[in-house]
């Protein structure tokens, strides 16, 4: 293959003519200085970290961070020994199931209405963007401290509400479940952003002379949804599906801030209990084999992902 | 379009969707929807209305046992008193997250621009894998990393420096700047390239000269969504930045969490200062948010 030029109407005529054959070699080398730098970044900070979690989930390394020699499977047998583990794996997998569910749906809706034209609908939008651009942390503080019995103001609110009696609260933010259960209205809360706008852009790629073909039909709205607009939305949907899996499994700060200062491990899920070893115990060993177990799933979310959308289809 | 649908296409849809609709609308219905929009308005702003509230209270307010939905006095000096708060030090957590978002933006600029031009532009062995990285990166994130990431920063003496958050971060954000510039590179027609490159400009002149002028929303769209995932950063930030005045504000602020009495009016004053910016910086690339996320497979 020659160097050539990629046009936007998928052209592939060089950009000088055949003169000089060029060997591959040569061509990669041409290339070198272009890709380069992002290649040394992503294989000097992605890549050669991934091969060093790898290296040390088979190491015995001591508190102070001493390598003390291999310890073969030990680390990821004491991940899987921990009685906890089966429990923060199930967690883990409802965390990742309910909130990515409940977001997709409440985002097909809120695309829907996103879509439709109205007056103020350019300022309704752009609200919608805030939790995207906002610190998650902070987002997730202001849920903590309305949860806080007594003076705090969404615990307040529900008192008002009569759906408490005491204004001590349920300690939302005291016990594990709650906490949790919390925590997952938050995460929905902070995905909807991303999701909505994907499926948005999906919505805009709908033919308009497809629904007004369906509404000739005498389709009603229900049915032109359901019928014609979300089998158009599958791509748009497998991609917020996916991206929004990988998101929500790799999310630390919401439980940290909502269910980290609750003993046990009632609360956890793969990834804070990754950083309970890594910060609380010092044990990056069994960290690293935790992080191992984690990447291996996220791997296989990201075969899954290219498998079924193929995004280097078309490049 | 090669792989993305930028902004141009979403407006043009817009337009038609704004014609399709207005003509067949009765009152009540868009009464309807506005009342929808203004519901979806108010849930979305709640929590950043809690936060403004609270943060023009005194602590005794905002502790009281009897609380007051709106402030009964605004005190707007907590403002400028918060960044003395004994917890941790908040000035330099607010120069750290600066530093460390604006070295990493100006860095994923850097080695991106270049291979979104090239990889769009030309043809090369190695090229798809170089691209299949891209995404797989994309995937990744450092908060499964982060026990890997703290071993080699320890092993090349850069733990707790703002120089491995710096690299951390523009690595992790490469991808999405490659993938918006590559898509604004590939839509533009090579004939441009071509007629100048015929006229004798050699490619870094093209680059420079012709296409970057072009291409000028999605470097801006590409500089904002890097500087915003940079300024709130959270995981790998709270392992390898362990002194208090290198951590940036996400990692600072959790500090307050589980306190005997925590000022929650200056974490929300924090909290203010730090989310109203990045929030207008998105606003501006609004329409084209989506693009690099998704990589085109939205068609």
């Amino acid at each position: 293959m020659r160097a050539e030029p990629v046009g936007a109407e998928a052209g592939t005529r060089p950009l000088r003519p055949a003169a000089r054959p060029r060997s591959r070699g040569r061509e990669f080398l041409q290339a070198l200085p272009w890709i380069g730098p992002a290649l040394a970044l992503i294989v000097g900070v992605v890549f050669f970290p991934a091969g060093v979690m790898f290296y040390n989930s088979t190491r015995d390394i001591s508190a102070s961070g001493v390598d003390r020699g291999s310890a073969g499977l030990s680390n990821f047998a004491e991940v899987f020994a921990f009685p906890y583990f089966w429990p923060i794996l199930g967690r883990t997998i409802v965390w990742v199931v309910v909130v990515v569910v409940v977001t997709v749906v409440l985002s097909l809706a809120l695309a829907q209405l996103l879509d439709k034209a109205f007056p103020g609908r350019r300022i309704v939008r752009l609200a919608v963007i805030v939790p995207w651009a906002s610190s998650v942390v902070m987002t997730t503080m202001v849920v903590y401290y309305g949860l806080e019995p007594y003076f705090g103001i969404i615990n307040t609110f529900l008192v008002d509400l009569g759906l408490i009696q005491d204004p001590e609260g349920y300690g939302w933010t005291r016990n594990a479940g709650t906490a949790f259960a919390w925590s997952i209205a938050v995460a929905i809360f902070v995905s909807l952003p991303f999701t909505s706008y994907t499926i948005l852009a999906g919505l805009a790629t709908v033919p308009s002379e497809v629904l007004e073909a369906a509404k000739m039909d005498g389709a009603g709205p229900v049915r032109t949804y359901f019928g014609v607009v979300l089998p158009q939305l599958r791509a748009a949907i497998a991609v917020a599906v996916l991206i929004n899996i990988i998101n929500v499994f790799n999310s630390l700060p919401i439980l940290r801030v909502m269910t980290g200062s609750i003993p046990g491990y009632d609360a956890d899920t793969v990834m804070t209990m990754i950083f309970k070893y890594i910060q609380n115990q010092h044990r990056l060993d069994v960290a690293s084999a935790l992080s191992v177990v984690a990447f291996v799933i996220v791997i296989l979310i990201v075969a899954a992902y290219l498998r079924v959308v193929k995004p280097m289809r078309e490049v | 379009m090669a792989v993305l649908a930028p902004a141009p296409g979403l407006r043009k849809t817009d337009a038609r969707r704004a014609h399709y609709t207005e003509d067949q609308v009765s009152l009540p219905r868009m009464l309807l929807r506005m009342a929808a929009g203004l519901v979806v308005l108010v849930v979305f702003l709640l929590p950043y209305a809690i936060m403004f509230f609270g943060s023009v209270k005194t602590k005794a307010q905002i502790r009281s046992v009897d609380p007051t939905y709106f402030p009964t006095e605004w005190h707007w000096e907590n403002y400028v008193t918060m960044w003395s708060t004994p917890e941790t030090p908040l000035v330099q957590n607010l120069i750290s997250t600066i530093v460390i978002s604006v070295f990493a933006t100006l860095l994923v600029l850097a080695v991106a621009l270049p291979a979104a031009y090239y990889t769009a532009r030309f043809r090369f062995p190695g090229r798809m894998v170089f691209l299949f990285l891209v995404i797989v990166t994309q995937m990744l994130q450092p908060a499964v990393l982060t026990s890997g990431l703290f071993r080699q920063f320890l092993a090349l003496d850069l733990i707790d420096t703002w120089a491995a958050m710096i690299l951390v971060n523009a690595a992790f954000n490469l991808s999405f700047a490659v993938w918006i510039m590559h898509s604004f590179f590939a839509g533009i027609p090579k004939e441009v390239d071509e007629a100048a490159q015929i006229d004798g400009a050699s490619r870094l002149t093209v680059l420079f000269r012709i296409s970057l002028p072009l291409v000028w929303p999605g470097i801006v769209t590409a500089i904002v969504f890097t500087f915003v995932a940079c300024w709130n950063e959270f995981a790998a930030s709270l392992v390898i930045l362990s002194t208090a005045g290198n951590q940036p504000l996400a990692v600072a602020l959790t500090k307050f969490v589980g306190q005997y009495e925590t000022s929650w009016h200056y974490v929300f004053g924090v909290s203010i200062v730090a989310i109203i910016p990045v929030v207008v910086l998105f606003m501006l690339i609004e329409k084209r948010l989506v693009g690099g996320l998704t990589t085109g497979s939205v068609k």
